[in-house]
């Protein structure tokens, strides 16, 4: 039960080293457009294309599958909804659940939103997976203007993650050494998870109020523009990936709206 | 009043996002991940949880800017440590901040009591369930699953994210963590 | 360079009553060498945040002046550099280069001369590894070692040093002790805060003792400091050198076991150790940094379950297994980070919190919390929000909680960590008082001193591989 960053590896494939606001724009350039349509084809040509291209980030399937299986559980979650819920059941019955009934209508359409869930997610997962967050926030600086302050901020603070997982347990030991545990009752569990995260919150404040104070002291404040220890470059084929993702996924709805599967969210 | 963010400010606001996203990740684990995937009632009446980096984080820094960074950064954090959400949350994390920060700024980023917290917590409350309704929950009907599930989001949205946030920011002034905020220096002297 | 002068200074923090500092005349020469000294709230590390210019500027009152060559500190920041006690709170980046090149960047220094600087710093401290090292897999002595590059990467004219030994083991301390004096040339002055005076003495030539509430009270030479002030400053809580407390050791041999541990192991974390706690009986448990002491106290303590070997405590078989309510009235745990522990935001409450649990009734909980705020001097602070306790303060209530529920075995984690020479007697007293009760006690230590002073019997672990 022990809180670790997912770990990211340095590659030297030849996506994997583009700029890192390119393939965070890149992502958000392919999945964005995926969400306007609910049909499976459209998800299912972005999939083939980003299966394909996995290789070309350095990562290995395995690795993929290992950080996108909780999204399972968010595509069961989906279907049980939509079966419970749907606005139209149209085709031929296939089950009935209870006062449910599975359409062919319905499996299509559920279909359609497991695949649009992993479509949606799976450029995400690749490219925090191949991206540094320190290079992240130093792209971010250096090749989109963020205002730097926030974006080492927030660095900073992401570095005490792991510490904050370990106080959590600290935390829960303590309250175990003090006679408070949850047993049965979820309302217990649920005031002890209350006061443990309000423990954590205060020791996670005054940590950062010393961090804050140790920056400060090393100059943060000063106003003085900031220079860069580590330069990050933003050239044509980081371009081109964005360009790219944008087309591929252009073309995957054109797909669709063509073969008349289209079916847009709204509407 | 000074709107310019100190390095307080900044490192204050990632470090609530940051626990924020610690506490997420032990909520997760507490409830297996059911609670994230079953549709009514579990996620729309817990949904509130998800929203209170954006209403503490403005109650306790009061800038400009306050609710969008802090629940923002949040959700980074939460799709860094693994959802069943994962990705996704970048799409929505912003949009559901951005109607906080709005609230905030109808009252010019003066006014930081319980009244214009509910109502930013409902503004993020609606943003969020109203995305899904769109994005996820396409095929269902509007009358049986959406708006019951917007109203019950946005239900869960002002008690927990905004009155919560409320005490949650009273509770950690108390401590004495907050003092070199404006938000902590209202208890007395010591 | 580096010339500190301070006419009438004090400060008051915004909300207090009291001044943290007041009244300070001091003036400090460029090369010299200053350890800072006074008893707990004397404002020591008020002052050196003022001459660091971190003092806010938006909040808090000032009276006097301070100048660092002839500046406002606030605007001489880059001739200062400090290092504060915490190594994980300043450490920002995730690799160690990165790290010292933080300052450099801040201070817009051009791009092709930071990693010259950056090596140049890491070397100066002695730093072990390269640019790459992630500072998470650094020890406590190695991250304060790449705090002082970080520091020292801005070549300031006066470096300043708020404990910076305070978070760290033993083996940490030497660590930072030999990189200061490495690092330190004829052109840096310091100015140094560090509880562990004896230690310190070998890096400064002059001492200053600050007077809580007001002014300087001793200025000078350490010999001559020590021989005129030695025994009220013993006394106050300061460390002097020369002034050892008796030890209380156990009269009476120890009783019956109260928790076995045989071959007990968590993996990753503790090899297989085999040892009892008894009661009337002090028991220190000693090792270096990662041989798993932390893991064998939460083992003892009922915490954790081991992933091999048994744990015993007759009546009842294994602690872990125990409710935890249950087991506060066996077994307490005084966890090394006293904040962990606290539930409630009144003392009172704090107290009363365990023997309600048990289900005692009112009058008698009301009537031991009386007690447990006499007995570790809490009375006045009853009504207090456990979170803005000193550490003294948060430390005894930690351990009266323990109590509360009247344990017989007390397991502690680092009791004495940072504290001053007058809640570390204190703490010595309470526990052999303790043990002379009948109570077993375990405590996890680093401090050679206490075990010296108090512990019947050591259990030494080695770390592994």
């Amino acid at each position: 039960m022990t809180l670790t960053l997912p770990t990211f590896e340095a590659s030297t494939a030849p996506l994997a080293r583009r700029n890192p606001v390119a393939k965070l724009a890149a992502a958000l350039l392919f999945s964005a457009p995926l969400i306007a349509t609910l049909d499976p084809l459209t998800p299912t040509i972005a999939l083939a294309v980003e299966l394909a291209v996995l290789p070309l980030f350095g990562m290995r399937y395995g690795t993929l599958f290992r950080r996108a299986w909780p999204l399972v559980l968010a595509a069961g979650g989906i279907v049980i909804t939509l079966v419970m819920f749907a606005a139209e059941r149209t085709g031929a019955t296939v089950a009935t659940l209870g006062p449910f009934e599975v359409t062919t209508g319905v499996l299509i359409t559920a279909l359609g939103m497991v695949l649009r869930v992993f479509a949606i997610a799976l450029p995400g997962i690749i490219v925090f997976a191949t991206t540094d967050p320190t290079d992240l926030a130093d792209a971010l600086v250096q090749n989109v203007r963020a205002p730097a302050r926030f974006a080492i901020g927030a660095l900073a603070a992401f570095r005490l993650v792991p510490l904050l997982g370990q106080e959590w347990q600290m935390l829960s030991l303590a309250r175990r050494a003090r006679g408070i545990d949850a047993g049965r009752s979820p309302v217990a569990r649920v005031r002890l998870f209350v006061s443990t995260a309000f423990a954590l919150l205060v020791g996670a404040i005054r940590r950062g109020t010393r961090l804050a104070v140790a920056m400060d002291a090393r100059g943060f404040d000063a106003g003085t523009p900031r220079t860069y220890a580590r330069r990050q470059l933003f050239g044509r084929a980081d371009a081109a990936l964005m360009v790219g993702a944008a087309l591929v996924s252009t073309a995957a709805l054109t797909t669709s709206v063509l073969t008349g599967l289209f079916r847009p969210i709204i509407g | 009043m000074n709107h310019r963010w100190r390095t307080i400010d900044i490192v204050i606001a990632s470090i609530l996002a940051v626990a924020f996203g610690v506490i997420f990740w032990a909520w997760g684990l507490l409830w297996n991940g059911p609670a994230d995937a079953i549709p009514l009632p579990g996620r729309a009446i817990l949904y509130g949880v998800w929203l209170v980096p954006a209403v503490l984080g403005a109650l306790v820094i009061r800038k400009p800017g306050a609710a969008f960074y802090t629940l923002t950064l949040a959700a980074l954090v939460s799709v860094a440590l693994g959802t069943s959400w994962g990705w996704t949350l970048v799409l929505q994390g912003p949009l559901e901040a951005a109607a906080a920060e709005l609230v905030f700024a109808v009252f010019a980023y003066k006014v930081w009591n319980l009244p214009v917290a509910l109502l930013a917590a409902a503004a993020a409350g609606i943003a969020a369930s109203v995305y899904d309704a769109f994005v996820w929950y396409g095929g269902t009907s509007w009358a049986t699953m959406r708006l019951p599930y917007i109203a019950i989001t946005a239900v869960s949205a002002v008690l927990v994210a905004g009155l919560g946030s409320v005490l949650l920011a009273r509770a950690l002034a108390q401590t004495g963590v907050l003092d070199r905020f404006a938000s902590g220096r209202e208890r007395a002297a010591v | 360079m580096g010339e500190v002068v301070l006419r009438g200074f004090g400060w008051r923090h915004a909300g207090r009553k009291a001044w943290a500092v007041r009244g300070v005349d001091l003036r400090v020469a460029h090369g010299e060498r200053v350890l800072l000294l006074g008893a707990s709230g004397a404002g020591k590390s008020t002052l050196l945040a003022a001459l660091a210019g971190l003092l806010p500027d938006d909040s808090g009152d000032a009276e006097g002046s301070v100048e660092i060559d002839g500046l406002d500190p606030r605007k001489a920041r880059e001739q200062v550099g400090i290092v504060f006690q915490d190594p994980q709170t300043q450490l920002v980046m995730s690799r160690s280069g990165d790290d010292v090149a933080f300052g450099l960047e801040n201070r817009g220094v051009p791009a092709a001369e930071i990693w010259p600087r950056v090596d140049e710093a890491l070397h100066r401290v002695g730093f072990g590894y390269g640019r790459d090292r992630p500072t998470a897999a650094l020890s406590g002595g190695e991250q304060q070692r790449l705090a002082l590059a970080g520091a020292l990467a801005l070549r300031p004219g006066l470096l300043l040093l708020d404990e910076p030994t305070a978070n760290l083991d033993p083996a940490g301390a030497a660590l930072i002790r030999s990189a200061v004096t490495r690092a330190l040339d004829d052109d840096t002055t310091l100015i140094i805060v560090e509880h562990r005076v004896a230690e310190a003495l070998t890096l400064v030539d002059r001492v200053v003792v600050l007077e809580p509430g007001g002014g300087v009270r001793a200025d000078g030479p350490p010999g001559a400091v020590f021989a005129a002030h030695g025994d009220r400053l013993a006394d106050e809580g300061v460390w002097v050198p020369g002034h050892a407390v008796a030890a209380r050791k156990a009269v009476t041999g120890p009783g019956d076991s109260l928790v076995r541990a045989d071959a007990v192991s968590l993996r990753h974390r503790l090899p297989p150790a085999t040892l009892t706690a008894r009661a009337g009986e002090v028991l220190a448990v000693t090792g270096p940094n990662g041989a798993g002491k932390s893991t064998l106290a939460l083992l003892l303590g009922g915490l954790l379950k081991p992933t091999s070997g048994t744990i015993d405590a007759k009546p009842g078989g294994a602690p872990y297994r125990w409710r935890a309510v249950d087991l506060t009235t066996r077994i307490g745990s005084v966890f090394q980070d006293p904040e962990h522990q606290f539930v409630t935001n009144r003392v009172a409450d704090e107290l009363a919190l365990g023997p309600r649990r048990i289900g005692r009734p009112e009058a008698e909980v009301s009537r031991t919390v009386d007690e447990l705020l006499q007995r570790l001097r809490l009375d006045k602070l009853a009504g207090a929000n456990p979170h803005t306790l000193s550490g003294g303060e948060a430390r005894r209530l930690s351990v009266a909680t323990a109590l509360a529920t009247a344990p017989r075995l007390l397991v502690l984690d680092e009791p004495t960590f940072g504290q001053d020479r007058r809640t570390w007697i204190e703490l010595i007293e309470l526990l052999a008082r303790l043990r002379d009760d009948g109570h077993g006690i375990v405590a996890v230590t680093h401090d050679a001193d206490f075990v010296a002073a108090v512990a019947d019997s050591v259990h030494r672990l080695e770390r592994t591989a």
